[in-house]
């Protein structure tokens, strides 16, 4: 059993007053305490940016890596121990800038991580330049004229290259956002939620006041399983139409593979005689 | 054709298009010396295409280790006139060549004395029912018989090299083999040479390996317990991921091929933090996207072995060739300072002692290990006596896999090295690529940052005071000349100064830390010190001036992709004892 104060560790959260990491980092904690989630059965891996700091703030083992190589650092450790449940804290210039192409494979391989894409559009730790996922002409200080380039679809592109999982979430709504975590960690295969996390200081075309007027949830009507049905459906963006929840769900087929720990072995010397005389 | 002397190195070259199974031919006549009793070295020479290209694989053996390539050729098989002219000029005048004689040869290049046998390789391969890519093996069958060997050996070789095939496709190539074989004792019988002929002792003991460093280091990581292995392919590289990836199943570890170099470090790294003894392989172009991994492995310290298989360089340069140039590279690699432990192998076998070392080191120091190989040790055959592996043992260092009181990932030990625990164990830490604090978490702390830096460097003075090899010196321990030198150089000074009483060698495997005291001993009471190395800038003799202060002037750099020949150091070594330079 995890309890919040299991989780408290003697860092103070040093985000602006009202980012949406606040509500991804009080959603993740409140997901470990219902699934007990703790240092015996969980790592946290983060890549460089605001959402990396999040590591100093949630008493879970982790590793805070390069910026944007959280992915092959979480396929490294998911291959040596199956049974740690591996959360991937990222953020979309951190994702999609520098760890574009380990995001695509990661899709490819479909292993069984949960990835947390802290979505605030914009570079905020080097103080507002232009993400891979800003919109074509937002101001930013990269980009004074307004962006010139299309931004990618996180969902699109996650689909297309292979999860097995893709939603998207809201920051500002911590009790779905929790439900959401503990959804994509049961999922066995590559989970992605894309949360949408305004970042109060530097982007504001994406607000939380945008989000809250825009968003809404896809219904029970809703069929993620239908690949084509969920492209169309993450094509979806703008006014009164930002939709939340599940895109896309296939059971992978890691659903019944065995979990188990390479590491559960000791490293052994080998005689290899036999290999030797091979070479004979 | 003729042996001067038992020990005298015998030289087989065979030539002929990418595709024609040069190497499989030249393995082929590899183990048949091995296992007649001989040693061999072997080297294969190959532009960067798998089709079309000039392909040529130098055997040479002899009752004695053969350390290095020849310059000069005993027997020339070549399978088209390109081979001809572009390696006529290497016989010796008592050499002698094997040729198709079904296409016409131009000879007329080559030199009067030497041996002209055509084959009709082309009759002998439609005969045995194979296709044009059967004159390879009717090429070795008549030249086994030209040099006196085992018919018998062959047949055995050609039995295991096609063993997956069909019955037809072994007969077939049984009946090449043996058509070429008679073809030379009927058409060419005076001509037989005993050069290759077996050993009088040679059923009482075990053949020589044919290795390559490459294979060398596989099997070194596999013996010493590797765990995790992420590789993006490169030559020329290639083969320890081939070696791994063939028996993953068998030896329970796992290979992953990466999406890129960025991604095989850092898988390298998770699977480490997660507690599994993990490597990674790359040549010098994959190596500048591994250096970003290389700090974070720094930092975090992370244990992780890194094989870098150096070629020429920069950028694409000389794919399929050699370089010694990315010594002072590896050495500084990333920004700002951590304990780099950087070592390199003078041959396959130094490959696999180092490369299993390299594990211990690393998780000893929790720091990544790089090993410098080159393409010449990495791809070049060498015959060994069996590896030992008996006195190894797999050291995990300070390592914990259950719960600790009050753990403290980075604590500070005065020899630096902190007690390492894994995710799973019950243990809270954060390893971070950001300055840290004993737990891990982030500080920009003045003296915490301090301490923590220090505390990572002095992984380097344990390092150097309990583990740091000194370097061996070959030959007389007075000489009138002292070469210093590293990696694939080591053979061909090795085989050169055999000739010298009075030259001996200095052999360096450990490039950081460095043996200073020891180096500068040796050098400082030498006459004469020459720096032979395979790239422009001296890359070595300048690390040994950084550390020792003495500046080498006499040196033999070589940056044409080639291997040093024996000849070569020993035209050097003449010149210093005539006195010019």
């Amino acid at each position: 059993m995890t309890n919040m104060t299991d989780l408290k560790t003697p860092c103070s959260p040093t985000w602006c007053p009202g980012c949406g990491n606040l509500n991804i980092w009080g959603a993740f904690k409140q997901a470990a305490v219902k699934e007990g989630w703790d240092n015996t059965n969980t790592a946290l891996v983060a890549g460089i940016g605001c959402h990396g700091h999040i590591l100093n703030f949630v008493k879970i083992t982790s590793f805070e890596g390069l910026h944007g190589r959280a992915l092959p650092v979480a396929t490294g450790i998911k291959h040596a121990n199956e049974r740690l449940n591996v959360f991937v804290f990222t953020g979309d210039g951190d994702c999609f800038g520098e760890g574009g192409n380990h995001f695509i494979h990661a899709c490819r391989r479909d292993h069984d991580l949960t990835v947390l894409l802290h979505d605030n559009s914009l570079y905020a730790l080097t103080t507002g330049q232009t993400s891979p996922l800003s919109p074509k002409g937002l101001k930013t200080k990269s980009s004074p004229q307004g962006n010139s380039d299309q931004p990618f679809n996180p969902l699109t592109l996650a689909i297309i290259s292979g999860a097995t999982f893709v939603a998207r979430a809201y920051a500002g709504d911590m009790p779905k956002l929790t439900e959401m975590i503990i959804e994509a960690n049961k999922h066995k295969g590559l989970s992605v939620v894309d949360i949408l996390q305004p970042c109060v200081t530097f982007n504001k075309v994406l607000t939380h006041d945008f989000y809250r007027a825009n968003s809404y949830y896809l219904g029970d009507d809703y069929d993620p399983t239908n690949k084509s049905a969920a492209l169309e459906k993450a094509l979806e963006f703008g006014e009164k139409s930002v939709p939340l929840g599940i895109f896309y769900k296939s059971g992978g087929e890691r659903e019944d593979k065995e979990q188990t720990a390479l590491v559960d072995k000791p490293a052994l010397k080998y005689d290899l005689s036999d290999l030797f005389k091979k070479f004979t | 054709m003729k042996k001067e002397k038992p020990t005298t190195i015998t030289s087989v070259k065979i030539g002929g298009q990418a595709g024609q199974g040069i190497k499989s031919m030249g393995l082929m006549l590899a183990k048949h010396a091995v296992r007649s009793g001989y040693c061999i070295y072997d080297q294969i020479e190959y532009p960067s295409l798998i089709r079309g290209g000039h392909n040529v694989m130098q055997v040479s053996f002899s009752s004695e280790e053969v350390l290095a390539p020849q310059k000069l050729t005993d027997l020339l098989i070549a399978l088209n006139q390109e081979t001809i002219d572009l390696h006529g000029s290497t016989l010796k005048k008592t050499g002698a060549i094997i040729f198709n004689s079904d296409n016409t040869a131009d000879t007329s290049k080559v030199d009067k004395n030497i041996l002209l046998c055509g084959i009709p390789l082309s009759s002998i391969a439609k005969e045995a029912g194979g296709d044009e890519l059967f004159i390879n093996i009717g090429a070795v069958g008549a030249a086994i018989a030209l040099l006196g060997g085992n018919l018998a050996t062959l047949q055995e070789l050609i039995k295991e090299e096609f063993k997956d095939k069909t019955e037809e496709i072994i007969a077939s190539n049984l009946h090449a083999a043996e058509n070429g074989y008679e073809h030379i004792t009927k058409s060419y019988k005076n001509a037989v040479n005993n050069l290759l002929k077996p050993i009088e002792t040679v059923n009482s003991f075990i053949p020589r390996m044919v290795i390559s460093g490459n294979e060398a280091v596989a099997l070194g990581a596999i013996s010493a317990g590797m765990q995790f292995a992420s590789i993006y392919p490169m030559s020329p590289v290639s083969n320890i991921m081939h070696v791994l990836a063939a028996n993953q199943d068998k030896y329970s570890y796992v290979f992953k091929q990466a999406e890129d170099e960025l991604s095989a470090i850092n898988m390298a790294i998770g699977a480490s933090f997660a507690g599994a003894r993990s490597l990674t392989s790359t040549s010098g172009g994959g190596f500048c996207l591994m250096t970003e991994g290389y700090g974070l492995a720094g930092i975090t310290e992370t244990p992780v072995v890194v094989i870098e298989g150096m070629r020429g360089g920069p950028a694409t340069g000389l794919p399929t060739w050699s370089e010694q140039g990315d010594l002072q590279f590896v050495l500084h690699a990333h920004q700002g300072d951590f304990p780099r432990i950087v070592l390199a192998a003078g041959d396959a076998k130094e490959a696999f002692e180092l490369t299993m070392e390299a594990f211990n080191l690393a998780d000893k120091y929790q720091t990544p290990i790089v090993l410098l190989i080159d393409k010449n040790i990495c791809e070049n055959d060498q015959s060994y006596q069996m590896f030992e592996v008996v006195t190894y043992k797999v050291d995990r260092g300070k390592f914990i896999d259950e719960p600790s009181e009050d753990y403290k990932r980075y604590k500070f030990e005065k020899d630096g090295i902190s007690l390492r625990s894994v995710p799973g164990a019950g243990n809270f830490f954060l390893a971070n690529s950001d300055e840290h604090d004993e737990y891990g978490y982030s500080t920009e702390e003045i003296e915490m940052r301090n301490k923590m830096h220090e505390k990572r460097m002095q992984k380097l003075v344990t390092c150097e005071k309990e583990d740091m090899a000194e370097p061996e010196i070959f030959g007389p321990e007075e000489a009138d000349i002292t070469i210093v030198s590293w990696g694939s150089n080591k053979g061909s000074i090795l085989q050169a100064i055999k000739n010298y009483k009075n030259v001996n060698y200095l052999h360096v495997t450990w490039m950081n830390p460095f043996p200073t005291e020891a180096v500068k001993k040796v050098l400082s009471s030498a006459k004469h010190v020459i720096d032979v190395e395979c790239n422009y800038t001296a890359q070595f003799a300048n690390l040994i001036r950084e550390k020792t202060g003495i500046e080498i002037t006499d040196k033999l750099l070589k940056y044409d992709g080639r291997q040093i020949f024996p000849e070569e150091v020993e035209e050097k070594i003449k010149k210093a004892l005539k006195g010019d330079k």
